[in-house]
């Protein structure tokens, strides 16, 4: 089977000896909307500098579509389309011209590059601005033109690092709208956030890379179905006085509530139980229910607990070690 | 992949920035050559009188438009380059599947260009000081396209190797500046002492000028084999040096 992205054993020692990937291996499949989650200094950005020849590896193997890096750069790369983390284009340049330019890099000859540019300036909300010098953009603006960018040679893979990050909340969700309908037609997507949410409403897998090292590389639905407790905040209609809430809380068995204000409670749920004891026992302490929501911190609660996992290894590892050395 | 357009994508953009800057890229080297020619060829020349059998102004035509090729073909790319790596827009080539070649030729085409563009100019304000003679067409643009291409290559280098804006004004201010001046622009090197003529032949310069002068007057100082022959070596270690730069992504990749 060919993979959109095919890695293994990939390793990068930077000049300083800071080795940033220590072998990792990772796949993606074509089709996929693939996240790559870290903290910073993960090596996130440094495997999406080798995947697009902007890092050179220490070693390891890379293959695009089949086409390795090591042999077939170019092919390997007409794949790809990068939207970076740092703007990355000419401030002086218009739009059209940066976008045109991109095109022929890719051997687009100039009247197709110009009707694309025209249809993603406009699919982006940037036609409007298609002469100005990149620089007369707002940061959303910019990190929109680098979509358009990346788009022009049509890809088949597009590798995002950070797309939405310093975006408002209106322009990240018209972006997640934008970049799920480019799923839909069949492009790979890979992207890296620190936004945790992002990852869980896009995408179907996820790999977490810390310290130069993959930790977990499965589908979302497994991930999450590692939680064992989730947590819900119920919003009450007819606000209880804290006292009768923190009553109830009292009276309550099996299940963890906690009174946050006299409007507020909040629930973890485990496995074992179901919604439906929660809502009978908060009928019959006569506490009305007006929304309910789950608290988003689901993956970040996950997430934190993968990487402290992995650090407390290395930290018991690192004073076997130095015990054994004693 | 059809490289030609990749080329020609480099090639306009590369054009597109020296014109959208014209203030900055086309007109001071017009007014510089004008001073030149009311200092050195009106006020100062005249008193020199003939060099070489022409008239002092006659003679540093071709000199002073060279100079203004040399400056204007390196510094070009070097600006453009180390400003694309500085605002790491060089990234948009990188990532893109165009052969360093023709990274080299777009780069090394847009700084000819300007070298050439500013040659004209250059020759179009002479006139108004000389009557500009030519002597073989032929050799004044094969000189001119060749040096061109010798100094854009040079300032690619640069720019590779460049950290800062610094570094893409030392090479200009310490080495190509005394180069020129000393290359026999203002005099033929026949003036000077036996030693001073040996010293002189290790400046590439001197041979680029001499050719260029020849296509003008039909004069030179050196054999126009050698001098093309100076140039070509030049040119092919230049472009061999550039490529084996960009290949191993010394200042470009991490």
């Amino acid at each position: 089977m060919t993979y959109a992205l095919e890695i293994s054993a990939l390793a990068k020692t930077y000049k300083g000896g800071f080795q940033a990937l220590k072998g990792i291996d990772l796949t993606v499949e074509k089709g996929d909307f693939f996240a790559l989650l870290g903290p910073n200094g993960a090596g996130k950005s440094t495997t999406i500098g080798v995947i697009t020849s902007l890092v050179n590896k220490t070693a390891g193997q890379v293959k695009v579509f089949g086409y390795d890096i090591d042999t077939d750069l170019e092919k390997a790369k007409s794949f790809i389309g990068l939207v970076p983390q740092e703007f990355n284009f000419s401030q002086f340049e218009p739009l059209m011209h940066i976008l045109v330019n991109q095109a022929g890099y890719y051997g687009v000859p100039k009247p197709l590059a110009i009707e694309r540019a025209e249809k993603y300036l406009k699919q982006l909300e940037l036609w409007d601005k298609r002469d100005e010098p990149a620089r007369a953009l707002s940061g959303g603006m910019k990190r929109r033109l680098m979509i358009a960018r990346a788009l022009m040679h049509e890809p088949q893979m597009l590798i995002l690092d950070e797309p939405t990050a310093g975006v408002d909340i209106e322009l990240r969700r018209s972006m997640w709208g934008f970049l799920r309908e480019l799923n839909k037609q069949g492009i790979t997507i890979i992207l890296t956030t620190h936004y945790l949410e992002e990852a869980e409403m896009l995408c179907r897998n996820i790999a977490i890379i810390d310290g130069g090292e993959i930790v977990e590389d499965t589908s979302m639905k497994k991930l999450l179905a590692q939680l064992d407790v989730e947590t819900f905040v119920f919003d009450i209609k007819v606000a209880a006085t804290v006292a009768e809430l923190e009553q109830f809380v009292e009276q309550s068995q099996e299940i963890t509530y906690r009174a946050i204000d006299d409007h507020t409670l909040e629930i973890d749920l485990n496995k074992s139980q179901n919604l439906n004891q929660v809502f009978a026992q908060l009928n019959a302490a006569n506490i009305e229910v007006q929304s309910m929501r789950n608290k988003s911190n689901r993956l970040e609660a996950l997430f934190v607990s993968l990487i402290n996992k992995k650090s407390s290894a290395t930290k018991t590892k690192s004073q076997s070690a130095a015990v054994g050395a004693n | 992949m059809n490289n030609s357009i990749a080329l020609k994508s480099i090639l306009t953009k590369e054009v597109q920035r020296f014109m959208r800057i014209w203030v900055q890229t086309l007109v001071p080297p017009a007014i510089t050559i004008s001073l030149y020619f009311v200092i050195f060829g009106s006020l100062i020349g005249s008193r020199i009188g003939e060099m070489g059998g022409f008239d002092y102004m006659s003679f540093i035509v071709p000199g002073l438009i060279m100079m203004s090729v040399i400056t204007n073909s390196y510094s070009n790319v070097a600006s453009s380059f180390f400003s694309a790596k500085w605002q790491r827009n060089v990234e948009e080539m990188l990532v893109a599947p165009v052969p360093n070649w023709v990274i080299v030729a777009g780069y090394v085409g847009g700084g000819m260009c300007r070298g050439i563009l500013v040659g004209l100019i250059v020759t179009l304000v002479s006139l108004l000081f000389v009557d500009i003679q030519l002597h073989n067409i032929w050799v004044i643009i094969a000189t001119v396209v060749l040096t061109s291409a010798t100094f854009a290559l040079g300032g690619l280098i640069n720019a590779i190797f460049a950290g800062s804006f610094d570094d893409i004004s030392i090479i200009p201010t310490f080495i190509l500046t005394p180069l020129t001046y000393l290359g026999g622009v203002f005099y033929s090197i026949s003036l000077l002492p036996d030693f001073w003529q040996g010293v002189s032949q290790a400046n590439p310069i001197v041979y680029m000028v001499n050719a260029f002068r020849y296509g003008f007057l039909g004069i030179s100082d050196v054999s126009l084999v050698t001098a093309f022959a100076v140039i070509i070596f030049f040119i092919v270690t230049l472009f061999t040096i550039a490529m084996t730069l960009i290949s191993k992504g010394i200042g470009l990749r991490s």
